[in-house]
């Protein structure tokens, strides 16, 4: 098979799967994100323990996976992160730049990858989360100049909580599709 | 070109949402500035619906959590019932303790200041029986306690010691009937023997119809039953009549006041001043007295020895009118020439007496300036300078405080040929001492 041959059959299967991209209420697009830093912001005065849980990552790369597409996952995560980075007490930016590489990331791997598959989505989230943190301590460092530790291990062990966590997330989002 | 970014568009935006989002960061890490128009966008879309999810939440799980808080309250009302009550006990139990301290306190500082030895008890106990008038007392034998001992509190004589056991006394108290003291009233100076009548009042007995004794007159104790120390306050005059032979003086127990729960018993009593009805007005606090707490040492009186002042009789302290009597005829009787015992000569006993032992004049006492001699009192009386008058400084004609001695003759008397010398009063201490003077009384002398 030639050159030409491969590369067509590659373009059809991201064509394939952009296609088979669905749609989202624009309400939901906007709602839910919404709800998950509301819920960040809200629910630990109740349960502290719920802190842990990373719900605007867990939309975005939901957002950038279904969308299979990087520039508007990217987008996403930006808005979200620039939100969140809002509503916290640093500058603005430090979740955005983390979020919008989440995003374009997330969006780049549903182009090669079936994401409908829950095994991939637990280990997509699993990764998204540590890349997370990772890279936001990274900017903290280098960027703020902020001398925080970074745990691996409570970092490996709330990527995997935040993992099972966005197996449910994510198929309660798939029933909001259009 | 165009292909280019066509080819890497995705990558491309990346780098400018990336490069715009760090340009922000370092624009405002630089700066120190915050792009406050975002925070308003997102505190402005978050907060409501965090605002309204609150809304729903305390109308919601708040209506369910206060059902369920209902639920508890019997059971939290009576663990806080239960939890009143123990600290409405502690709380009594400690004002008790309180009260018990500041009893406390207020009996040490009479035991520094009295000048008898005490030891400090506690009332650990009642005799049995409805008309009980004994209680058991902490100390006993081994602490050097003995039957007879008088038992007091700074306000008043509270008994005396019936029964010393090893670790406990038996204290009967005056209001028994068997109980009896020597008394003397503070202003009046009428004698008596005080005694109990079973009940909460006690009765001074003796006293003669022609004696007079007022309403609210207090009675101390005389010294004369060489168990109590004199001064010691015994009760206020409640009720005066006259009796059939004897008044009937009823008495509160001054000791009994205050409730009694910390006493003193008098190990080694020294005998005191009684005050003056005028000085006990004055003290500050009138329900306690406190005796001196110094005496005028020997040699500091200059004068008002007996040989000095042309009498045998102390100045100070209490005499019985036999002995002022005795004292004024011995007087005249030595001014005389006439020595009694060998007969012969009579002394003119209207003659006029010296000076130095004559009763002064109603109203010709006068305060002497310091330094100088007071007119119509013996020229050996000279209030020392630092004395002002007015001032409630020992008189140098107080007596000394000595050892218990019977009272015949023995004790120094305060009434000389008809004058009295009211000896100050010492106050308890944190209290200004009472601005008296050396007072005295003109008395009639005696035929």
């Amino acid at each position: 098979m030639s050159d030409f041959t491969s590369g067509r059959l590659l373009n059809d299967a991201a064509l394939r799967r952009r296609r088979s991209s669905k749609h989202f209420r624009p309400i939901a697009m906007v709602v839910v994100p919404l709800i998950a830093i509301l819920f960040q912001v809200y629910v630990p005065r109740f349960f502290q323990y719920l802190g842990y849980l990373e719900l605007p990552l867990l939309v975005t790369v939901y957002y950038a996976l279904m969308n299979r597409r990087p520039i508007p996952g990217l987008f996403f995560g930006c808005v979200i992160g620039l939100v969140q980075d809002s509503l916290s007490h640093q500058p603005l930016g430090m979740f955005g730049i983390v979020k919008t590489l989440v995003g374009y990331f997330a969006g780049s791997v549903s182009m090669r990858f079936d994401v409908d598959n829950p095994m991939l989505q637990f280990v997509l989230g699993f990764f998204f989360f540590f890349f997370h943190q990772f890279f936001y301590w990274i900017l903290s460092r280098a960027l703020l100049g902020l001398q925080i530790d970074f745990d691996i291990q409570q970092t490996l062990i709330l990527s995997l909580l935040n993992a099972v966590v966005a197996l449910p997330l994510f198929v309660l989002l798939d029933k909001m599709r259009e | 070109m165009e292909a280019l970014l066509n080819r890497y568009r995705n990558l491309t935006v990346l780098l400018l949402v990336i490069l715009a989002q760090l340009v922000l960061l370092a624009w405002q890490v630089k700066s120190n500035q915050d792009v406050r128009m975002i925070r308003v966008w997102a505190v402005t879309a978050v907060t409501p619906m965090a605002r309204v999810l609150e809304f729903v939440r305390e109308h919601t799980i708040g209506v369910a959590q206060n059902y369920f808080v209902l639920v508890n309250v019997r059971t939290d009302n009576d663990k806080l019932k239960q939890e009143n009550g123990r600290l409405k006990i502690e709380n009594q139990f400690l004002r008790t303790e309180l009260e018990t301290a500041e009893r406390a306190r207020a009996l040490a500082t009479f035991q520094e200041r009295t000048p008898s030895r005490t030891l400090p008890s506690r009332i650990i106990g009642t005799g049995t029986g409805a008309n009980s008038h004994v209680v058991f007392i902490d100390r006993g034998s081994t602490a050097g306690i003995r039957r007879g001992m008088a038992v007091i509190t700074p306000d008043g004589i509270v008994g005396k010691v019936l029964a010393a056991y090893p670790t406990a006394s038996q204290v009967l108290l005056v209001t028994d009937p068997t109980f009896g003291a020597g008394v003397i009233s503070g202003k009046n100076r009428v004698h008596g023997t005080v005694k109990g009548i079973g009940q909460n009042k006690i009765i001074v007995d003796y006293v003669q119809n022609e004696e007079k004794v007022e309403t609210g007159e207090m009675f101390f104790t005389s010294g004369d039953d060489r168990i109590f120390p004199k001064g010691m306050p015994v009760g206020k005059v409640t009720v005066v009549r006259a009796g059939r032979t004897f008044k009937e003086i009823f008495l509160v127990p001054a000791a009994f006041q205050q409730g009694l729960e910390e006493v003193l018993v008098v190990i080694e009593g020294i005998n005191g001043v009684i005050p003056d009805a005028e000085q006990q007005r004055n003290t500050a606090n009138p329900e306690v007295y406190l005796q001196p707490q110094e005496a005028p040492k020997p040699g500091s009186t200059p004068a008002a020895t007996p040989a000095e002042g042309g009498g045998q009789t102390p100045i100070s302290g209490l005499s019985t009118d036999a002995d002022r009597i005795r004292e004024r005829y011995k007087v005249l009787g030595e001014q005389q020439g006439v020595k009694y015992g060998e007969g012969g000569k009579i002394p003119n006993f209207n003659a006029t007496q010296p000076p130095s032992s004559q009763p002064p004049a109603a109203g010709a006492s006068k305060p002497a300036a310091p330094g100088t001699t007071a007119p119509g009192t013996a020229g050996s009386r000279p209030i020392p300078p630092a004395t002002a008058p007015g001032t409630a400084a020992p008189s140098p004609l107080a007596p000394k405080p000595q050892p218990q001695q019977p009272a015949t003759g023995a004790n120094p008397s305060s009434r000389s040929s008809g004058t009295v010398t009211v000896q100050p009063r010492a106050v308890p201490s944190g209290t200004a001492p009472a601005p008296t003077q050396p007072r005295q009384e003109a008395r009639p002398p005696n035929p």
